[in-house]
């Protein structure tokens, strides 16, 4: 006679369904999960669950290892087909700027705002010290960016760059590509800096509002300050927000490593640094804008009132945007 | 497969538990292979990124489009790349990259939720800081910071140091991006069902109950993996040592050629005891647990 176990009964009795798993979840990792046939996509969370099932069955009453380990295997990776991210980059893209991007925008709101003050206090200590004293420009700009601008400078010199031709109309594109990518980095790095505790990005913050007020200083000084802010406005309105938008990203990354309040520190960092990271993506979408107006639109459009007019259209659609995209639907 | 004769998975667990409560043990993915897939990923990107840039260079030599354009479209290709491979594959591919693929691993979601497309964000928004910054200052620390004394760059190789071996710090090997994001990298799971042993049984061997309480679950499961090894060297030599031990321990004398035929029949006849007394919820782990 031969005694047939258990479990071993268990498994003659299930071990069908766990084969048609097995090679439904085959064909979804050869061809994708988009290449199941209907009847098989919706046998698959039914199999899964059974298989779930199993393994707690098994584990309670089978002492068979290759069959624990394979009943563990099967449903990991049931599981992973099963609550895998299944949406197509491009779909996911769509709704990320319809709502999720301005969503996460409102949910930083006390980030950003302290971002903005961050900015608008080191463009007034930039102005302030650097009307005090012409020569604490070299301090505060970078010389790579200043251009060989500076107290130095001539007036017709400074004033020739507001508007500069030379060059530019060739290779405007090219140049404007160049801004974009340049200021996305930094703007990325300066999220990812929250990662040491979100110092480095407030301070980056601090220093790019002191650099921009050194230089409304020095314009300040030759009288030439509505030309000058009309250069800086129109792509500076959206740069500025997105440059605010990273650092405040980095911020909440800072506050929630330093501060996590009631929340467990690393669950409340992989919260925040989820919604953080959908704000970076929003703000280098936005650098790419500001990229375009910098290098195409300045160097085409000298008259300063439709310089200030863009300015004005544009802080009034980013800020429509971010502020009410979205509020309609369901959370997602 | 060699089934493994150790009673542990061998490499680091990582215990997620699914939304329908049940807890699966997944596991860690090794550090060699995170840092292969991150090479092969490299080399992907380098190469896609002269690939897309060879095409462009040829159009600019025989300028039917301007100097201009060409190198907006380059450098807005290099920055896509750089930035989004890793982002697109892991969103197109469940968390996988070429690279990942080829190794074998996969990034999921540390708590057992579905990878969302903000975690997949994150967990790579943050390589611009672990790898790619640290790389220019230490090859071209002029280009990071115009007139950068060496000692940055040194630090700056310390810094890649410090974020580059921060899995190595941790049990579960996150790195910088897995913190953020609460993800994790497992290796992708992989195990195939073989034949149930204990059908192979047939009735010659009778064991009495102290016999049977020789053992426990490790020692059946050790036994499981020698009869498992069929067709490996020393499998033979295995299975008469494993068949005289056994006989002596429990007191039977056995023919020669019949070593195979009562192996198959004590682990039948020990599963069948071990598994009753389960399911009275005594789980006897190995011959030193009490009865």
């Amino acid at each position: 006679m031969t005694v047939v176990l258990k479990s071993a009964a268990f498994r003659a009795e299930r071990e069908g369904s766990w084969r048609e798993l097995e090679r439904i979840l085959a064909a979804a990792q050869r061809h994708g999960i988009r290449s199941l046939l209907p009847q098989e996509l919706s046998r698959l969370p039914v199999l899964y669950r059974a298989a779930l099932s199993s393994l707690s069955v098994a584990r309670a009453t089978s002492l068979d290892k290759n069959l624990l380990e394979y009943l563990e295997s099967l449903s990991s990776r049931a599981y992973l087909a099963v609550y895998a991210a299944h949406r197509h980059p491009l779909e996911a893209l769509a709704d990320f700027f319809a709502r999720r991007f301005p969503r996460a925008v409102r949910a930083h709101w006390p980030h950003l705002a302290l971002a903005f003050a961050l900015l608008l206090g080191g463009l007034w200590a930039g102005f302030a010290l650097t009307r005090a004293d012409p020569d604490r420009f070299y301090a505060f700009v970078n010389p790579f960016l200043s251009q060989g601008r500076g107290p130095a400078s001539t007036t017709a010199s400074l004033r020739e760059v507001l508007y500069a031709r030379e060059d530019a109309a060739r290779m405007l594109k090219s140049f404007a590509m160049f801004l974009f990518t340049n200021n996305a980095r930094v703007g990325i790095t300066a999220f990812a800096l929250g990662f040491v505790g979100g110092l480095p990005s407030a301070l980056l913050l601090f220093g790019t509002g002191l650099m921009m007020g050194a230089f409304g200083a020095l314009y300040a000084s030759r009288g030439l300050s509505v030309e000058f802010w009309a250069w800086v406005l129109p792509h500076g309105v959206t740069e500025l927000s997105a440059v605010a938008l990273c650092g405040a990203a980095g911020m909440a990354l800072g506050q929630a490593l330093l501060f996590p309040g009631r929340e467990e520190r690393r669950a409340g960092l992989s919260r925040r640094g989820r919604e953080a990271a959908v704000v970076v993506l929003g703000a280098v979408a936005l650098f790419f804008l500001a990229g375009l107006v910098e290098g195409i639109f300045r160097q085409l459009v000298h008259a300063v009132p439709v310089r200030y007019a863009v300015a004005g259209v544009s802080s009034l659609l980013l800020g429509a945007y971010l502020f009410g995209a979205g509020r309609a639907g369901g959370r997602t | 497969m060699s089934p493994s004769l150790a009673a542990e998975p061998a490499g680091r667990a990582h215990e997620v538990v699914t939304p329908e409560g049940v807890p699966l043990r997944l596991e860690v993915a090794a550090a060699g292979d995170r840092v292969g897939a991150l090479l092969l990923d490299l080399l992907f990107i380098a190469l896609l990124t002269a690939g897309l840039l060879l095409p462009l260079v040829a159009l600019a030599m025989v300028s039917v489009v301007g100097v201009d354009l060409v190198l907006a479209a380059a450098v807005l290709a290099v920055f896509l790349v750089r930035t989004f491979y890793f982002v697109w594959f892991e969103l197109a591919w469940q968390g996988q990259t070429p690279g990942k693929r080829r190794l074998g691993i996969r990034a999921v979601d540390a708590q057992g939720g579905p990878l969302s497309a903000e975690a997949i964000l994150a967990r790579n928004l943050t390589r611009e800081l672990e790898l790619f910054l640290p790389m220019i200052a230490l090859f071209a620390p002029g280009a990071a910071f115009p007139g950068a004394p060496g000692w940055l760059a040194l630090l700056s190789l310390g810094w890649m140091l410090a974020f580059g071996f921060l899995p190595l710090f941790n049990r579960d090997r996150l790195r910088v991006g897995d913190l953020v994001a609460g993800t994790v990298v497992i290796r992708a799971p992989a195990a195939v069902l073989l034949e149930d042993l204990s059908i192979r049984a047939r009735a010659a061997h009778e064991f009495t109950e102290a016999q049977l309480d020789v053992y426990g679950v490790f020692e059946l499961q050790v036994l499981e993996g020698v009869l498992r090894g069929a067709g490996q060297p020393g499998h033979d030599e295995a299975v008469r040592t494993v068949a005289e031990k056994i006989r002596e321990k429990l007191g039977v004398e056995g023919a020669a050629g019949d070593d195979q035929a009562f192996l198959e029949a004590f682990y039948a006849a020990l599963r069948g005891r071990l598994e009753k007394r389960l399911l009275f919820g005594r789980r006897r782990r190995s011959k030193h647990d009490r009865l």
